[in-house]
């Protein structure tokens, strides 16, 4: 389909967002969703935020990063698409964190954004080693389960399924609900409340 | 080994499963909104595709209306835009909307049940992450971004991820002045708000099977802020007692009644996890923090740095520092500027008598800004039927339209500054009410009139007979 494109890593710079529990309200503040397009978002990502000063986000040395760390939780709250649609306009592709809200998740990877998972030690590990030289080059290697540094590598969870269609460049779920075609159909009709409950379930 | 609500469901309205090892599941009820709709009608269009089944797919506006001065052209520009942007979509894709000069319009969350739309055994979705709230009828409903909206719109289907079930059992009775609000809270508190990610959570026990409706709205409704993108009770009596009569209730209502009894949790299904929490142990609860796990009894002290994790310290100091608060202090006493009382959390009927019983022959407090705003059309009438306007009004609030409002602040309800607000919405995140430094202490509608008319955070259970 003409949204999916063959994603088995992400290469670039990183930036680290230290801090746990960090909501999609913090990411891309409510008022910024008064808009029919997803299109200016990018220069509202982490606003108020940023606007208390030294935000990871404004430091030179994180200009041009394409992939996110984050600590526990990241993406809380609000159901808002906005949110990850705010961070690849600031120039995100993909996240590493030691855990992802549920909604968010799955916001990214229908917009395929790959979102793996480290432990909490490797977290720690990562994020001192892109602090220390944020210059250098990342690499999220879906296939490998693993995110490489200059320092080395360590080990990163990602499901079987948003895994295998990243790689196979099949993430788009438009595509893949529309082939399902009639089946759509049948199942509804076996649903008693789609008749008035004429047939008892 | 019997089957939670949620496995049958799940089973009934599976399509398929998919290469990624997803379900294709159909979705009995679409609800749409203002805010996170506009992009997905442009994706159908990019497409060329149209909507699946708009029988099953009903749009409203609540996130940006404004909740006094609802005259068009809206004053605010890009809220305008928004309006014109889901009479276009919706007129164009052939849905039905409930417009703000329809009396069936309201939060999405509040009006899905009073239509009748809302059913037990059904799968719903809508781009909102309180989707879970209609969970209180036995219904698996899921909270999903712009990009599930449009998959929805065309296809009638989501593609997810199976979810694992914990059971909540709530036990034994509450004490006067403790409502469904406190209830949630707690178990936020217990759990965490991440515990309940890749969960469905079922909510159970007397606590649960003694209340209404709309407190297990309540309830369900906070399910995503302990991480659980669903939540759920299993439906019985008080489910269908309320159902029956309304505009979308079946016709045929014994036939339906006999399919939802089928589909409740049966007595020895499999739970991938079981809690149980004691009814007793809940006080009236207040989120002290930033994230809605972050609360206390009222007569309880903040706790203490080394209460926590080593990991958890940081985000804790955060909310320390961010709400101006000390570890130790106690909340009761704390003044504050603003008390909302709204959302699709506690915007119902009878959150307005709760607090209406507290605000009845008082008055807010000098330099407390109050606000009252029903979560719909039909709430603000039933409450006006019965004259709680006049209780509020009587005493200081201001008596609103219907809308979502200072919960999230699209419209012009917002806080100023570092104001502090007493709310009985859903998330005390840092900004989440308008003012990027403001403050929020989350608690039941009553403790809410009780802080608007004491000026400060109060014990509901001193001002209630």
């Amino acid at each position: 389909m003409e949204n999916s494109s063959v994603i088995a890593n992400v290469t670039g710079s990183a930036v680290v967002v230290r801090g746990g529990d960090i909501d999609t309200d913090r990411i891309i503040p409510a008022r910024y969703l008064r808009t029919v397009t997803f299109e200016n978002l990018g220069e509202h990502v982490f606003e108020d935020d940023r606007a208390q000063g030294d935000h990871p986000f404004d430091e030179e040395r994180y200009q041009g990063a394409s992939i996110l760390l984050a600590n526990a939780n990241f993406g809380c709250g609000s159901s808002r698409e906005h949110a990850p649609q705010a961070l690849t306009r600031w120039g995100i592709n993909a996240f590493v964190g030691e855990s992802f809200a549920e909604i968010f998740y799955g916001n990214c990877i229908a917009m395929g954004l790959p979102c793996l998972r480290v432990s909490a030690e490797d977290m720690q590990t990562l994020m001192a080693a892109v602090e220390s030289d944020p210059a250098q080059e990342l690499v999220v290697d879906l296939e490998a389960r693993k995110v490489r540094y200059a320092g080395g590598a360590v080990a990163a969870d990602i499901a079987d399924g948003p895994r295998e269609q990243f790689i196979k460049g099949n993430w788009d779920s438009l595509g893949q609900l529309l082939d399902a075609g009639d089946q759509i159909g049948e199942t509804a009709a076996g649903l008693p409340y789609t008749n008035g409950f004429a047939v008892a379930g | 080994m019997g089957k939670t609500l949620l496995h049958k469901a799940w089973d009934q309205h599976t399509v398929r499963q998919l290469p990624s090892g997803q379900t294709q599941l159909f979705i009995g009820l679409h609800l749409v909104h203002e805010v996170t709709s506009p992009q997905a009608f442009q994706m159908l269009r990019e497409r060329g595709l149209k909507v699946r089944m708009p029988e099953r797919t009903f749009a409203t506006v609540d996130h940006i209306v404004p909740t006094d001065l609802t005259e068009r052209p809206f004053i605010d520009d890009l809220a305008e835009q928004m309006m014109v942007a889901i009479e276009q979509n919706t007129s164009e894709f052939e849905i039905p909307l409930y417009n703000i000069d329809d009396k069936r319009q309201g939060v999405v969350h509040v009006i899905g049940p009073e239509l009748g739309l809302t059913q037990p055994g059904m799968t719903i979705a809508c781009g909102d992450s309180h989707t879970s709230t209609h969970g209180a009828f036995g219904a698996v409903a899921f909270g999903i971004g712009t990009s599930q909206v449009r998959d929805v719109l065309a296809t009638q289907c989501l593609a997810m991820d199976q979810l694992k079930v914990r059971r909540i059992v709530v036990n034994g009775s509450l004490s006067e002045g403790i409502y469904a609000k406190d209830v949630i809270l707690h178990i936020i508190g217990q759990l965490g708000v991440n515990g309940g990610v890749g969960y469905g959570y079922e909510y159970a026990g007397s606590v649960i099977e003694a209340m209404s409706i709309e407190e297990r709205m309540t309830v369900c409704n906070m399910s995503i802020e302990g991480g659980a993108r669903v939540g759920y009770v299993n439906p019985d009596q008080t489910t269908y007692d309320y159902i029956k009569g309304r505009p979308h209730a079946p016709k045929d209502f014994d036939r339906a009644v006999e399919w939802w009894n089928s589909m409740a949790s049966d007595a020895d299904a499999d739970y991938d996890d079981v809690v149980e929490i004691n009814g007793a142990d809940i006080g009236p609860t207040v989120t002290w923090g930033i994230t809605p796990a972050q609360s206390v009894g009222i007569d309880q002290a903040l706790p203490e740095l080394g209460d926590y994790a080593d990991a958890e310290r940081v985000v804790v100091q955060e909310a320390f520092d961010y709400m101006d608060f000390k570890p130790g202090q106690k909340l009761a006493g704390t003044k504050v500027d603003v008390a909302f009382i709204g959302s699709c959390t506690n915007g119902r009927l009878s959150d307005l008598r709760e607090a209406a019983k507290v605000a009845r022959g008082r008055k807010v407090a000098a330099g407390v800004r109050a606000l009252v705003v029903p979560g719909s059309q039909e709430v603000k009438a039933a409450a006006e039927a019965e004259g709680l306007h006049e209780i509020f009004e009587e005493a200081g609030f201001e008596w609103r339209g219907a809308g979502c409002s200072m919960c999230l602040a699209m419209n012009s309800d917002k806080l100023q500054g570092r104001e502090l607000c007493a709310s009985s919405s859903n998330r005390n995140f840092k900004g989440r009410q308008g003012s990027p430094t403001g403050r929020t202490l989350l608690m039941s509608p009553a403790m809410v009139a009780a802080a608007a008319v004491s000026g400060e955070v109060a014990d509901v259970r001193g001002l209630v007979n």
